[in-house]
This record gives C-alpha cells, sequence and structure tokens, in this order.
C-alpha cells in the first residue's frame, strides 16, 4: 500500500507535528486508565506490520478479530441478559419473569454467598447472608421454584458458580427434565471458571487439582449429554474488577484459557470434543477503545493459539465467544445517577467489541441490589444501543482504524509478554501458588487508586465537579424473614425426603471422589433424591479438603 | 481497663497497630487491600486476616496482635449481622474500647444505625479518600 519513500515521509511529518503539538497539551502524559501511553495521532506508519488478510480476516473466519459471525448483529444482536437474583426462589423467578416481559432475552442467575461457597442456608456460615447478595439455593426443590413457568428450551440461562459448579448444573439439568425438557434443547453456561476464583474473586472451595477434575468431567459430561451448554465461562470480569488493567485482564483471562484446554486433553480429551463449548466473560470498563481493542485482541490470541498451538482443527474451537458485563468498580456512590452514563458508554464498547452477551449494570449497584426501575433503565441502555443508536447496522465499525489497530496489536504483544512470564514461573497453578497475579493485580489496583487520590485520574462526581449533595435514591431492601423462610423450607425438606437414599447417594459419591470416574452422574444422582448442596459440597470436602490462600496486599 | 501496650513504648513512638478483617464469605477484597497498604504507607502496622473469617476468628487475630483499631470490610450485606457479632466478641475479650471501623457496601440508614447502637465508631464507603480513614484513625489512636 506504502512504498517505502512515502512511508518515510509520512513518518517524519507525524513526528513533527507531534512535536509541535506537545506545547499546547493540557496533560504531561495521556493514558488509557489503565496507565498504557496514548499518542496524539496514529497514522498509516503505527500498522505498518499489519497484514488484513492475515491479522484481521473477514468477520466469521479466522482469526476473528472483526467478530465470530459472518452477519454479527446484522443477523442476530447480542443477548440482554441481565444478572439477578436475590431473595429465596420466589423472589428471583417474579424478577426473572418481570425482566423477560421488559424483552430480556436470556436469563442470568446471581446466587448468594452461602450458595457460592457450597453452604446450606442453615449452616452457621451463613448466617445473615442467605438472599442477600443473590439468591439461595439449596436444593432442587428451590431450583424448581427458580424456574417455575419459564421453559428451559426456550431460554437460555447463566449461572454465575464456580466452586459448587457440578451440583447447581445438575439442579439445572434434573429442573429441566422435570419440566419435560431433553437435555438435548436446553442451552446456557456455567462460570465454572475456578482459576480466576484463586486469582481475583477468591470463592473458592477445594484445592486446585480435584478442582480442576470437576470442571473436565463436566466438559466430557456435557459433551456426550448436554452439547448445547456452555461448559465454562472464563472470566477475566473479577480480575479487572480486583484491580487489574486492560493488558492484565486479556492476559490472565487468556492464560486461564490455556490451563483449560491443557487440562482437557491431559484428561483425554480430544481438544475438538471441548473446546467449542468453551466462553469467556469480560469487563468493559470506562476506557472506551482500550476496552474495544482488547475484545479484538483476545479474540486474535486466542483463535491463534487454538489453531496452531492445540492443533484445533473445528473452527468453532478457534472462535472466541463471550459475555460482557459493564464494570461495578468504574461506579460510584455519589451522584449515583451518572452511573447510567458510565455504563451506556461501557456498554458501547462492549457492542462495537463484538460481545455475543450483555449485562449492564444498574445505576445503583455500588449502594445495593438494583432496584425494578434501575434495572429497567440498565436494559433500556441496550435497548437503546441496539434500536436506535445505528451502531449494529454494520460490522466492527472501528477496524482500520490507525488508532485501532494499532492498540490491538500492541495489547496482543503486551499479552504475549505475560505469557511467557507465566510460562516461566511453571504455568497458571504454580503461578497461583507463588501469589504473582494476586501481587500484579493488587498493585494495579493500589497505583490506580493512588491516582485518583491524588486527583490525577478525575472521578466526575467524586474528586471533581461533585455538588455535595445528599444522597437521594430509593434502594432495593432484602427482607431479614427471607433467611428464616429458607432455613424452615430446608428443615421441611430434609423431613419429606428419602433420608436413607440421600446417604446411600452421598457415600456413592465419596467413592466415586475417591477414585477416577467422571463424578457428573453421582451429583446428578444426589440432586436427584434431594440431597442438598451444602451435603454434597461437605462429602465432597471429605475427600478433596480445602483450599487456604496466603493474605497478601 | 488498659491492656498492656507492650514494648514499653509510649503511644506516640509505638506504631499504631491495625486489624484489616475480611468476615463473612465474600470475596470483594480489593477494597481491604487498597486500605490495609495505605495504612502501612502512613506508617502503621497492619495485620491483614485473609478472607472468609468467622467473627470468631476475627476478635481472636484482634487480641492476639493487641491491635489499636479493628477494620471490618462487608461487600455481602451481612453487615448488620457480623458487625455486632464481632463488636460483642471484642467485648467479651476486654477490646471495647478498640476502635471499629466497617468498609464497604453499607448503606446510609444501616450506616446511622452501627454507629448510634454503638456497634461501630465509624463506616467508610466507596468514595471515601483513604486520607479521611487515615485521619479518622489517627485521631482516635493519638488524638491527633
Amino acid at each position: 500500500m506504502w512504498d517505502q519513500e512515502k512511508m518515510a515521509e509520512l513518518k517524519e511529518t507525524a513526528a513533527r507535528q507531534a512535536y509541535r503539538g506537545k506545547n499546547g497539551e493540557r496533560c504531561s502524559a495521556f493514558t488509557t486508565i489503565s496507565g498504557a501511553a496514548v499518542k496524539d495521532l496514529y497514522t498509516p506508519a503505527d500498522i505498518e506490520n499489519l497484514d488484513y488478510l492475515r491479522d484481521l480476516g473477514f468477520p466469521g473466519k479466522y482469526p476473528y478479530t472483526r467478530g465470530v459471525q459472518e452477519n454479527m448483529y446484522r443477523g442476530r444482536l447480542w443477548t440482554m441478559r441481565q444478572f439477578s437474583g436475590f431473595g429465596d426462589a420466589y423472589d428471583s423467578n417474579r424478577r426473572y419473569r418481570y425482566l423477560l416481559d421488559q424483552g430480556q432475552t436470556g436469563l442470568s442467575v446471581a446466587f448468594d454467598m452461602p450458595t457460592i461457597m457450597g453452604y446450606d442456608s442453615d449452616h452457621p456460615r451463613a448466617e445473615g447472608e442467605v438472599g442477600r447478595c443473590g439468591v439461595a439455593i439449596d436444593s432442587l426443590a428451590d431450583m424448581e421454584v427458580l424456574f417455575s413457568g419459564i421453559p428451559l428450551d426456550k431460554i437460555t440461562t447463566s449461572m454465575t458458580i464456580n466452586g459448587p459448579a457440578s451440583v447447581l448444573w445438575c439442579m439445572y439439568l434434573a429442573a429441566a427434565e422435570k419440566q419435560g425438557v431433553t437435555w438435548d434443547k436446553i442451552g446456557g453456561t456455567i462460570q465454572n471458571d475456578i482459576l480466576k476464583e484463586y486469582i481475583a474473586q477468591k470463592s473458592w472451595i477445594f484445592p486446585p487439582e480435584p478442582s480442576m477434575r470437576l470442571i473436565t468431567d463436566i466438559f466430557a459430561f456435557a459433551s456426550r449429554h448436554v452439547p448445547r451448554w456452555n461448559t465454562i465461562s472464563i472470566s477475566g470480569y473479577h480480575i479487572r474488577e480486583a484491580g487489574s488493567t486492560a493488558v492484565q485482564e486479556l492476559a490472565f483471562t487468556l492464560a486461564d484459557g490455556f490451563a483449560y484446554v491443557e487440562a482437557g486433553i491431559a484428561a483425554g480429551l480430544d481438544v475438538d470434543e471441548f473446546a467449542p463449548r468453551l466462553s469467556f466473560f469480560f469487563n468493559a470498563h470506562l476506557d472506551f477503545f482500550e476496552e474495544i481493542c482488547k475484545y479484538r485482541a483476545a479474540r486474535r490470541i486466542w483463535a491463534r493459539r487454538m489453531k496452531e498451538h492445540y492443533g484445533a482443527k473445528n473452527p468453532r474451537s478457534w472462535m472466541m465467544r463471550f459475555h460482557t458485563q459493564t464494570a461495578g468498580c468504574s461506579l460510584t456512590a455519589q451522584e449515583p445517577e451518572n452511573n447510567i452514563v458510565r455504563t451506556a458508554l461501557e456498554a458501547l464498547a462492549a457492542v462495537l467489541g463484538g460481545t455475543q452477551s450483555l449485562h449492564t449494570n444498574s445505576m445503583d449497584e455500588v449502594l445495593a441490589l438494583p432496584t425494578e426501575k434501575a434495572v429497567r433503565i440498565a436494559l433500556r441502555t441496550q435497548q437503546i444501543i441496539a434500536y436506535e443508536s445505528g451502531v449494529a447496522n454494520t460490522i466492527d465499525p472501528l477496524g482500520g482504524s490507525y488508532f485501532i489497530e494499532a492498540l490491538t496489536s500492541r495489547m496482543e504483544a503486551e499479552a504475549e509478554d505475560y505469557f511467557k512470564r507465566i510460562d516461566e514461573l511453571g504455568g497458571v497453578l504454580a503461578a497461583i501458588d507463588r501469589g504473582f497475579f494476586q501481587q500484579e493485580i493488587a498493585d494495579a489496583a493500589y497505583a490506580f487508586q493512588q491516582a485518583v487520590e491524588q486527583g490525577e485520574r478525575i472521578v466526575v462526581g467524586v474528586n471533581r465537579f461533585a455538588s455535595g449533595e445528599p444522597l437521594q435514591i430509593e434502594l432495593l431492601k432484602i427482607d431479614p424473614a427471607v433467611e428464616q423462610k429458607q432455613v424452615e423450607r430446608l428443615r421441611e425438606l430434609k423431613q419429606k425426603r428419602d433420608a436413607i437414599a440421600v446417604s446411600v447417594c452421598l457415600d456413592r459419591l465419596k467413592k466415586a471422589a475417591a477414585g477416577t470416574e467422571n463424578l457428573i452422574p453421582h451429583i446428578l444422582e444426589a440432586v436427584k433424591a434431594y440431597a442438598t448442596e451444602g451435603e454434597i459440597i461437605a462429602a465432597l470436602k471429605e475427600v478433596f479438603g480445602e483450599y487456604k490462600e496466603q493474605p497478601l496486599f | 481497663m488498659e491492656r498492656n501496650r507492650g514494648w514499653g513504648l509510649t503511644m506516640s513512638e509505638r506504631k499504631i497497630r491495625v486489624l484489616v478483617a475480611k468476615p463473612g464469605l465474600d470475596g470483594h477484597d480489593r477494597g481491604a487491600k487498597v486500605v490495609a497498604r495505605a495504612l502501612r504507607d502512613a506508617g502503621m502496622e497492619v495485620i491483614y486476616t485473609g478472607l472468609h473469617q468467622t467473627p470468631e476468628q476475627v476478635a481472636e487475630a484482634a487480641l492476639q496482635e493487641d491491635v489499636d483499631v479493628v477494620g471490618l470490610s462487608i461487600l455481602s450485606g451481612a453487615h448488620m449481622t457480623l458487625v455486632p457479632r464481632i463488636k460483642e466478641l471484642l467485648a467479651g475479650r476486654q477490646m471495647a474500647d478498640v476502635p471499629l471501623m466497617v468498609g464497604g457496601i453499607v448503606p446510609e440508614e444501616d450506616a446511622q444505625k452501627l454507629l448510634a447502637e454503638g456497634y461501630a465508631d465509624a463506616v467508610f464507603t466507596p468514595g471515601d479518600p483513604l486520607e479521611k480513614i487515615i485521619d479518622w484513625i489517627k485521631e482516635k489512636c493519638r488524638g491527633e
């Protein structure tokens, strides 16, 4: 496109212009929110080495930089999937039906902390936490209520559950059966990403080795029996929320992805047997272009690794499909209405980056779980982007921008540097063990907070332009009686069910856990006998033990 | 009752000792870690418990570490259960006079209640500057 002489002239002109502009600039250094330098101007000189067919290609074609579908949003829009759950299964079922009535196109279940940590609602450690930041699910009976009146062959469901993912997934499979829906008809996602729990989200149960076994058991079971299920959602979201930079989010998430692929292969699976069902989950933070480049780089890195390194032959194994959630950590408690605007910008970045599904945060989520009104505005934000803004009319509209392509390539290169460092440390598990990710993230979080404190980073309404007006916003309150009711229901269930059947199932599960066979059929049996989540997890803990962190800051 | 502050140093010579604790089940430790590091950078001795601590573990750590201030970080919504419990357990260990601060997602109404009923001495929420926390601790411990 450019001969050498013209390119040299162009570089010289660009450098002269940058030099002249320096005096009148409003900052001494322009950086992304992650601290990466941004130049004044990008020209063809910045993408000199970019080869269109090799590095970008066409949408729906390797290396998928421009998107995983051939027609992207001209065919089908992204799935609008609001993460939701609170109180008991009845409360959350009502909220799901409301969201579906409002035009939401998929469900996403938020569980409460005891469920996430594998405790029943009547466990002493659950006290005060039942139904607080998600829905309390103790047994199949709760799962049946949660989806009552919601046809599981028509709606796909995402479940944010990790340590006990196998148990909650089995409850979902059993609930579908009860509705008369066969497993080949159901679709959805379990987060099931334990590595990022050790790294960032910190809701772990078992040590890494048995946790990885449960995950590969799920891969194997799903590939045979639940073909439309996304068996894992490899998550950068929490890594970013814990304070990482965009490149760290990109690199650590993909490194986790490679670790799961290697674990699947080590468990004897063919890569094309399970890789098509791996999915991802990214954050959408405020730095608009950096986020768009992050998604584009992620797709390219994944495709290249899967094809060239792991030898995957099925194009579906090369495709990175991902969910996005706007950045909770970018929201402010001050002037919460401003969060609507922040979320809209973040959501727009996710769409321009080619996300497959999207959750937009509600303005009040920094204060409490969202009210119905707040969540409706959040959903409307997506609908306005989809139906009014026109950005979904053409594919990857920013592709080819000098800046976008230069930054995409730079982020890819920086991620590759991290992969080398992780390899040198002995891989992801060894790096976790040495606190590598945890320290990198804690350092980035602290650096960012310092920049905010010193006013180098402006947060509107907090460290600049603060009105100081008292907060006036209605918040959702969780009825404290929820906990008592849930505990009472659990007591009734334990009286009604066949106690012998439960203990037989749990014994079998323990025996299987001590061996090497796939655990999913055993967990399913226990779930169907109405063994509770806490009982199943406790049985597995007897065999597997528990993970302990080394606290550092 | 006056506990033994150790080392024969006066309060102004000895570093302020702070326990940063994560009671309850949630894993959100970004805030706790940032605060812990800021307090350390401000010259304090910081003991961080790590995640998922029971109220008993928190109170016991406060006693064993002989801290001057206890900080609790809670983002799971369980603060109205956990904070009073920990305050009582501290009192049971003759540490009722140790200032207790709470940080995290705590609605204003709950914060007022915790303060009014004497379960907490300060509640910090998102957007509060680190400086405000540091100043509060110094004032409580040294009357600065």
